[in-house]
């Protein structure tokens, strides 16, 4: 029988240390819905993802009632819109982003994903549109999330994309400017991006996919570092130790909501994602974790070990705790959602070139990070072409989300608002890599992607 | 299905009397109790069976809370589930 020490454990993670199930995301699959008259796919997209997402937003909260843990977020990923509107042979999506937004809006859901394009290896026309149409359709839909996936280690990197995407970002930052050019918060660019990744702004439904399925991403940076206040000083396996149990008690909370949505919605379960997310609430951050194992400041030497022992012990903990692990599974490092990551820029511990060097050990990669607002496209481009190279050579998932805020310079702060958090305008190195970007075509596979 | 009550707060006259009343008028069975009190301050855990109550999970939840408000104690009901598979393999 359950003890009143373990409830008093478990209460007090949910009460003082913020653990929460960040978000109960449902993958719609829209290939059902594609038709070559526009007017009648946007309709028949609008009535699926109204169906079949009726009652999760009742769900998610009477689960939350029932348990007593806070579930933040409940969200939809849809299939890549390029996909699904190719046949359409329209010359701008807007109205699809128009129609995703109004459904998420009726359903109840805070953002939805999938106004997406897999152009790794190369975009066909459709795709083309729908990298075209970005710029306005953020800047006219409040709770649409774009992302675009550039390069993978089986394919190489698209240079072409990415040069096209740098322009887009900053157009998409120009559309938005009268709020601090917010739509690049909604836009993400990715190497080896997940099919299952249930959040934003990264989340689409997979082709490889069910009709519809329940994927649940877990967090709880919080209670890690609380965990770590009490092993202070103790060497490197109790460290580990801590962490990988800590994880593991986090996960097993995620399974059992996620099973518990999947069956009152009688949809599939899919995975669990084990990423720690952090908040921009204070005792919710990634930062003040590798700071708790004895970093003055997160940026400071030793901080990419830091971060690697946390990512792969939180990984190591989580897998045991739920047998389908996916999505992006990492420890995620955003600027502007983590107060002691924001703290270090403000202190001038971190820069963006150690922020680069972290995200060759976790997940994600450069995220919400506010730059100056006349950074050229071509040094955007570049800053992709880095994370995706990273991304390309080591196997795994790495991503760019990144702002430049119009009419802001290094010293600047910009406020996002909500769990976007706010940010101090970053520096980025000056140097031209222009000729560099300007070359187009495509970079090859890396020699360890011929594994057959 | 079970559910874990917590009563956490400054300890006075009738605690335990009231949240025993309102769970037998919602015919709801108490499995086991344990209660401590720390410098002035109670602290109950009870498991309790609700497959027999007519009322629904939140009606009950929100009654407790009430409850609890009322008497100046934090009251909260949970289902069992969470805390077994945070600390049960």
């Amino acid at each position: 029988m359950i003890t009143r020490l373990e409830v008093q454990e478990t209460n007090r993670m949910i009460e003082k240390a913020k653990l929460d199930v960040r978000t109960i995301t449902l993958g719609i699959s829209l290939l059902d819905c594609a038709d070559n008259n526009i007017d009648a796919l946007n309709k028949k997209i609008y009535d699926k993802i109204t169906k079949t997402a009726e009652h999760l937003v009742k769900v998610g909260e009477d689960i939350e009632k029932e348990f007593g843990i806070p579930i933040v977020n409940k969200r939809i990923s849809v299939t890549p819109i390029s996909i699904v509107a190719a046949s359409t042979k329209a010359d701008s999506y807007v109205s699809i982003a128009h129609t995703l937004d109004k459904a998420a809006k009726a359903v109840g859901v805070n953002f939805i994903g999938g106004f997406s394009a897999l152009v790794h290896k190369g975009c066909n026309s459709s795709d083309n549109v729908l990298i075209q149409s970005i710029p306005q359709a953020l800047a006219e839909t409040e709770r649409v999330c774009s992302s675009v996936n550039l390069g993978s280690t089986k394919s190489g990197i698209n240079m072409d994309a990415v040069k096209q995407m740098g322009q887009v970002i900053k157009d998409t930052a120009i559309n938005t400017k009268e709020k601090d050019s917010i739509g690049c918060a909604k836009l993400v660019v990715f190497c080896n991006s997940p099919e299952d990744n249930p959040f934003m702004a990264g989340a689409f439904h997979g082709v490889g996919e069910k009709d519809a399925v329940i994927n649940v991403g877990v967090s709880g940076p919080g209670v890690v570092k609380k965990a770590l206040e009490e092993v202070k000083g103790k060497d490197f396996e109790t460290l580990c130790e801590t962490v990988k149990r800590t994880a593991f008690k986090i996960t097993r909370v995620g399974q059992l909501v996620a099973r518990e949505a999947s069956e009152r919605l009688n949809i599939p379960f899919g995975i669990i994602d084990l990423s720690l997310a952090p908040t921009p609430a204070i005792g919710d951050s990634i930062a003040e974790i590798l700071e708790e194992m004895g970093l003055e400041s997160v940026g400071a030497p030793g901080t990419t070990a830091a971060l690697a022992l946390l990512n792969d012990n939180v990984k190591k903990g989580g897998v045991m705790a739920s047998s389908y692990v996916g999505g992006l599974s990492g420890a995620f490092i955003p600027v502007s959602e983590d107060q002691g990551m924001i703290k270090a820029v403000e202190r001038g511990a971190i820069n963006l070139e150690k922020l680069e060097a972290m995200t060759c050990v976790c997940s994600v990669g450069l995220d919400m990070i506010a730059i100056p607002g006349d950074t050229t496209a071509e040094t955007i481009s570049g800053i992709i072409a880095d994370e995706m190279a990273i991304g390309m050579v080591n196997g795994k998932t790495t991503a760019v989300r990144i702002i430049p805020v119009i009419g802001k310079n290094v010293g600047d702060t910009v406020e996002f608002g909500g769990l976007l958090g706010y940010a101090p305008i970053m520096s980025v190195n000056s140097f031209s890599c222009k000729d560099f970007i300007r070359r187009g075509g495509r970079i090859p596979a890396p020699i360890h992607s011929f594994k057959n | 299905m079970k559910g874990i009550i917590t009563v956490v707060g400054k300890d006075r006259v009738g605690i335990i009397a009231k949240v025993c009343t309102l769970l037998s008028e919602k015919n709801i069975n108490i499995l086991d109790i344990s209660q401590t009190i720390v410098q002035g301050y109670f602290n109950m855990m009870m498991i309790v069976d609700l497959s027999n109550t007519t009322d629904d999970f939140g009606k009950i939840e929100d009654k407790l809370v009430e409850l609890g408000n009322s008497i100046g104690v934090v009251i909260k009901l949970q289902r069992e589930e969470i805390f077994n598979s945070m600390h049960r393999i």
